[in-house]
């Protein structure tokens, strides 16, 4: 792959790669931009950039990332995701094959989703200048009548549900780029939750504060980030938390805290307890929510901790980290 | 209150005096021994405490006599500063006075608590007093003050006796400047003060009968049981989730302290000190041993409350007489703080209630409040000197002088066994042991004692210092402070702290021997030899990287440490000898191939590698767990030849760590070249490095320093060399004391940035 001189030619190759892969009405238009119907009511929209090492980790890769990201941010607002944009910074001298892949793939996610890429766009810069491909989505959607979540809404008293194990993306990230190998192989756990979310909408309405998608930064950063957001403290339980014996085996090894790890097809829900049983049932119903479980509650707290009970009693607190998770013990 | 003045025949002209005396000249007694020598020599005048500590006038002709006996004799809980005199005109006042507390901004202090004196205890069981069994008995030389006190000055109505009224009785000790409670804002008796809610007899007889009781002391709730029932202790380590970390011992006196350990003189002076620390001494492994399980050494304390020898009293059939106070009872006790699961000191009773309900059998209350909470201090004998292992009740807050007047700065320590410390004048403030920041309750008392100290200092910090690493608390709180704030590397703040106690102005060389702190690399530092120079600090050596894998992971599992050694001198192919049950060794064996994991310079971990490859330690249940252990082992350090290599400033102890792996030496003897070699190596390590900067006095910090084996024998090897090795003293020499070097290197900073903002406005 070059750019520059010759660049012209190559520009076509690449545009030709991504509509072949994420072939649709609008893409097949051509146009500087891309025209659709607007639903009536309220809309969602969300960006999101994406740069990830390795591109290709076991159960997924950037395309297929960047595409569940985008689905996933406008469906934590309870919305329908409908259309997404897309952009491309390449690296030069990047493998066409691999670009090719991440397309297919990009294309495939899509197309599973239901939600179509309908326009983007491609740059190349000179080597060095990026590493391998950085993708960045856009998405919008529709929300609900009288749906109206957000992140400020948590309230004391209320239940905290996560969809599932968590750790699963972070872990097989990592365990491929430090080239580790475990006797059941983990998955990233990639995917879009609109589906589930839908699922959830119906079964608990109006009684839901809020979800989330806890992505970079794990469980822990999201839930003090809603902490901070709503004013209130959280009380997790170790116990409740599902975690794959394999993911836990892996953290084990290399030292980290699930609750600090990646997701990127889980979320959290917090929703007021009378509710919860009804909406944990909806989520077990869904084979994206299998595992769901009630793992706390959001407490009142001035200092607005989230603290995690362990199953002997005692608690600490769960803390966001500034970037990769050092030592502390001295 | 006044009396007249006896007339002294005297031929010298009269004179008066104003005579200022600063330092903790409050709340001990100051003013009825001035009003005693001012009788004594025949003078009037006044005596007043004010926001500068205490005011005296006096008038009269033996003026001379009272200045050289105020130099020579002193309350015993006084500390004094400063004496300034100045001669003022005469005022002709008949009799000497004590006038009110005066208001002011405080640059008084209140002093730390004190264990109950003599002249108490013999009232405690003198049938005749009226003090008699009464357990909250104290005087102006005795008793709480810091764990008492909200703010200053220090006076009854700012302290939890405010709600206790004065019987007569008591007011009229109180008001008698002749009585040893002349101002003691602590008096109480039967009839008007605070009172315990379950009798001592009880309390021991369930003792006895192996009960887990909680007991509100000083500056908080410990946990009490017989420590000659092992059933008991272990119940205690069970309930308390405690399951192997040593406990403390609290027994009648020395002579039933010698039933249990051996201290020697020095240590047995620190025992009876008036703080009343545990004090780490030879154990002769009994009562139970459990206590202090594959250690030599064991922590031991005397009573220092009433009710402690009230208890002691009770244990020895209430005997009358005083013989019983000096003779040997074999009756003894676990009494450990009542923090379930590593969280601080309960202090409030219905806190107690609900925390303890399901560790002690019996909670024992009183209706004096805990206003501040302090845990138990430890410390030990090093090197013939004490030095902390934890500091608190008793010491605190008593200042570490500076040497020098500098900015007032706020230091909030690291993450584990947290202080923080306050600066003001030429005096460091440094907080209780607070614990470490990972859980909420800590970091409430974090907050707590934060606040308490800059109150009672009555200060506004104008800089504030935290640790480099980004994610704890208390660095978390510093960057929201919006003050000038300076990160400072861990390892240089150990060394600092150290140059900071010993009064050492400019350039200071150390080693910090530690655990864990950042590098400014984002690395995992620990066995640092550096020069620090007020704030600033230069790298000159290290040890030899070891591998971390799974990083705190290895801190808490040494047989990880055991595979980076491995690693370190390629024969990890001996991993499954040595660690045949570590489910994960083959998984690390392969990252560490690979070169994957992150690399550590810790001397603490160094320890765990070598405990694990002699088999001593392969995980642990408390923090520093396999170094003890392994100390414990040592008789004697021996030295082997080829042990190291130093090659530009790195320490290199592969050809140890190389000889433990595959001669396998015994335990004791790997323990024996272990610090043998480490105190070696270390030595040549700092006398070249020393040489080469031009130092002569090098500070020795960390918390592998809390090693007395490889602090006495570094500091022996350092002398020999020709080096002044500084230890640290007045703080404890692990992340206990950082907040004190993190001060000292704010202090700089902000005088450094001042200087430049005034060179600035000059050019
Ligand atoms: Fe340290
Ligand atoms: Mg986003
Ligand atoms: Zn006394
Ligand atoms: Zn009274």
């Amino acid at each position: 792959l070059s750019h520059g001189a010759g660049g012209r030619a190559m520009a076509q190759l690449i545009a030709d790669i991504f509509h072949t892969a994420l072939d649709n009405d609008w893409l097949r238009q051509g146009n500087d931009q891309s025209v659709f119907e607007a639903p009536k009511g309220r809309m969602a929209m969300t960006t999101d950039a994406f740069v990830v090492s390795p591109l290709f980790f076991p159960g997924g890769d950037i395309g297929s990332l960047a595409v569940h990201g985008a689905v996933n941010d406008i469906a934590m607002s309870g919305a329908k995701p409908l259309y997404l944009s897309a952009s491309f910074i390449i690296e030069e001298g990047f493998p066409l094959s691999d670009l090719a892949r991440i397309a297919e793939s990009m294309g495939a996610a899509s197309r599973a989703a239901g939600v179509p890429v309908i326009t983007g766009d491609t740059k190349v810069v000179e080597r060095g200048k990026a590493d391998g491909v950085f993708i960045t989505t856009t998405g919008v959607g529709a929300v609900p009548e009288g749906l109206d979540l957000s992140g400020d809404k948590a309230r004391p008293g209320d239940v905290l549900l996560v969809s599932g194990s968590i750790g699963d993306h972070g872990v097989a990230v990592m365990s491929k780029r430090e080239n580790l190998e475990f006797d059941c192989e983990i998955l990233s756990d990639s995917a879009a939750l609109h589906g589930l979310v839908a699922d959830m909408v119906a079964a608990a309405g109006a009684a839901l504060r809020l979800m989330r998608d806890p992505t970079r930064g794990g469980l822990a950063a999201t839930l003090n980030e809603i902490a901070q957001q709503s004013r209130v403290g959280f009380r997790i339980e170790e116990a409740a938390i599902p975690v794959k014996p394999e993911v836990a085996a892996a953290c084990e090894l290399l030292g980290l805290d699930p609750l600090n790890v990646a997701n990127e097809g889980k979320l959290i829900a917090v929703v007021a307890p009378e509710a919860a049983p009804a909406l944990l049932e909806a989520m077990r119903a869904h084979p994206l929510g299998r595992d769901a479980a009630i793992i706390g509650a959001a407490v009142e707290d001035e200092r607005r901790f989230v603290q995690m009970t362990s199953s002997f009693g005692g608690a600490r607190i769960v803390d966001w980290l500034a970037g990769e998770q050092l030592p502390r013990i001295c | 209150m006044s009396v007249v003045a006896a007339t002294g025949a005297s031929r010298e002209p009269s004179a008066r005096l104003r005579i200022r005396l600063r330092g903790a000249v409050q709340g001990v007694g100051f003013r009825p021994f001035a009003y005693g020598l001012a009788a004594r020599y025949g003078l009037s005048g006044f005596a007043l405490n004010d926001g500068e500590g205490l005011l005296l006038e006096i008038e009269g002709a033996r003026h001379e006599d009272f200045l050289s006996a105020l130099r020579r004799e002193k309350p015993p809980l006084a500390t004094i500063d400063s004496i300034d005199v100045e001669r003022i005109d005469l005022c002709g006042d008949s009799d000497f006075s004590i006038r009110e507390s005066a208001g002011g901004r405080s640059q008084t202090r209140i002093v730390a608590d004190a264990a109950t004196c003599e002249a108490c205890l013999d009232e405690l069981f003198d049938a005749t007093s009226r003090f008699h069994l009464y357990p909250f008995i104290t005087c102006t030389h005795c008793g709480p003050r810091f764990t008492i006190s909200s703010s200053l000055p220090y006076d009854r109505p700012q302290t939890s006796m405010a709600p206790f009224a004065m019987c007569a009785d008591c007011a009229r000790d109180y008001a008698d400047p002749r009585s040893r409670r002349f101002h003691a804002e602590t008096i109480a008796c039967p009839t008007c003060g605070p009172r315990l809610d379950v009798e001592p007899g009880v309390i021991v007889e369930r003792i006895r009968a192996g009960a887990i009781v909680a007991v509100k002391g000083i500056g908080g709730y410990h946990l009490m049981c017989d420590a000659r029932n092992a059933g008991a202790v272990a119940e205690l380590r069970r309930r308390k989730e405690r399951d192997a970390k040593p406990f403390a011992i609290m027994a009648a006196n020395a002579a039933s302290l010698a039933l249990f350990a051996e201290p020697t003189e020095a240590e047995l002076d620190l025992i009876q000190h008036r703080a009343r620390p545990i004090v780490v001494v030879k154990s002769r492994g009994t009562p139970a041993p459990a206590i202090a399980p594959r250690l030599t050494r064991i922590g031991v304390m005397l009573p220092y409350a009433p009710l402690h020898h009230l208890l002691f009293h009770a244990a020895a059939g209430f005997p009358a007489g005083r013989d019983w106070r000096e003779e040997a009872n074999d009756f003894v006790i676990v009494a450990t703080s009542a923090n379930p699961g590593g969280e601080p000191l309960v202090v409030d009773d219905a806190d107690a209630r609900r925390r303890l309900s399901s560790i002690a059998d019996l909670i024992v209350g009183h209706d004096r409040a805990i206003v501040v909470r302090a845990d138990d201090s430890v410390a030990a004998v090093v090197d013939c000197a004490p030095a902390f292992l934890r500091r608190a009740r008793g010491y605190t807050p008593d200042p570490i002088d500076l040497g020098a007047d500098g900015p007032c700065v706020v230091a909030l320590g690291a993450h584990l066994k947290t202080t923080v410390t306050v600066t003001r004048g030429r005096e460091a403030f440094v907080s209780q042991h607070i614990g470490d920041l990972d859980d909420a309750e800590s970091v409430r008392f974090f907050d707590e004692t934060l606040r308490h100290l800059l109150s009672i200092l009555d200060v506004t910090p104008e800089a504030v210092a935290c640790d480099l690493h980004p994610d704890f608390y208390s660095t978390r709180l510093a960057e929201e402070m919006e003050l000038p704030l300076l990160r400072a590397q861990h390892h240089a703040a150990h060394v600092a702290a150290i140059a900071a106690e010993h009064g050492v102005s400019g350039p200071a060389l150390g080693v910090a021997l530690d655990g864990y702190g950042m590098g400014d690399d984002r690395g995992a530092w620990g066995g640092e030899l550096m020069r620090v120079d007020g704030s600033t600090w230069t790298r000159l050596g290290h040890l030899a990287p070891l591998a971390l894998p799974g990083g705190d992971r290895a801190a808490r599992e040494p047989w990880r440490m055991g595979m980076a050694a491995l690693a370190a001198i390629g024969r990890l192919e001996l991993a499954e000898r040595l660690f045949p049950e570590a489910a994960l060794a083959d998984k690390i064996a392969e990252s560490l191939r690979r070169g994957m994991a992150p690399k550590t310079t810790s001397m603490g971990r160094l320890f765990d590698a070598a405990a694990a490859l002699a088999g001593v330690c392969l995980e642990q249940r408390y923090e520093g767990q396999a170094a003890m252990e392994f100390e414990a082992l040592v008789e004697a350090p021996r030295t082997l030849p080829g042990a190291f290599a130093l090659r530009d400033g790195v320490l290199d102890f592969s050809p140890l760590l190389s000889l433990i792996a595959t001669e396998r030496p015994s335990p004791r003897e790997a323990a024996e070249f272990f610090h043998g070699a480490l105190i070696e190596g270390c030595a040549e390590w700092i006398a070249a490095t020393a040489q080469a900067q031009g130092h002569s006095r090098v500070a020795l910090g960390g918390g592998c320093m809390m090693n007395r084996i490889l602090a006495e024998g570094l500091v022996e090897a350092l002398r020999l060399r020709g080096l002044f090795p500084l230890l640290a003293r007045a703080v404890p020499c692990n992340d206990g004391g950082l907040s004190l070097g993190q001060a000292a290197m704010a202090r700089a900073a902000f005088a450094a940035a001042e200087r430049e903002k005034e060179s600035a406005a000059c050019a």
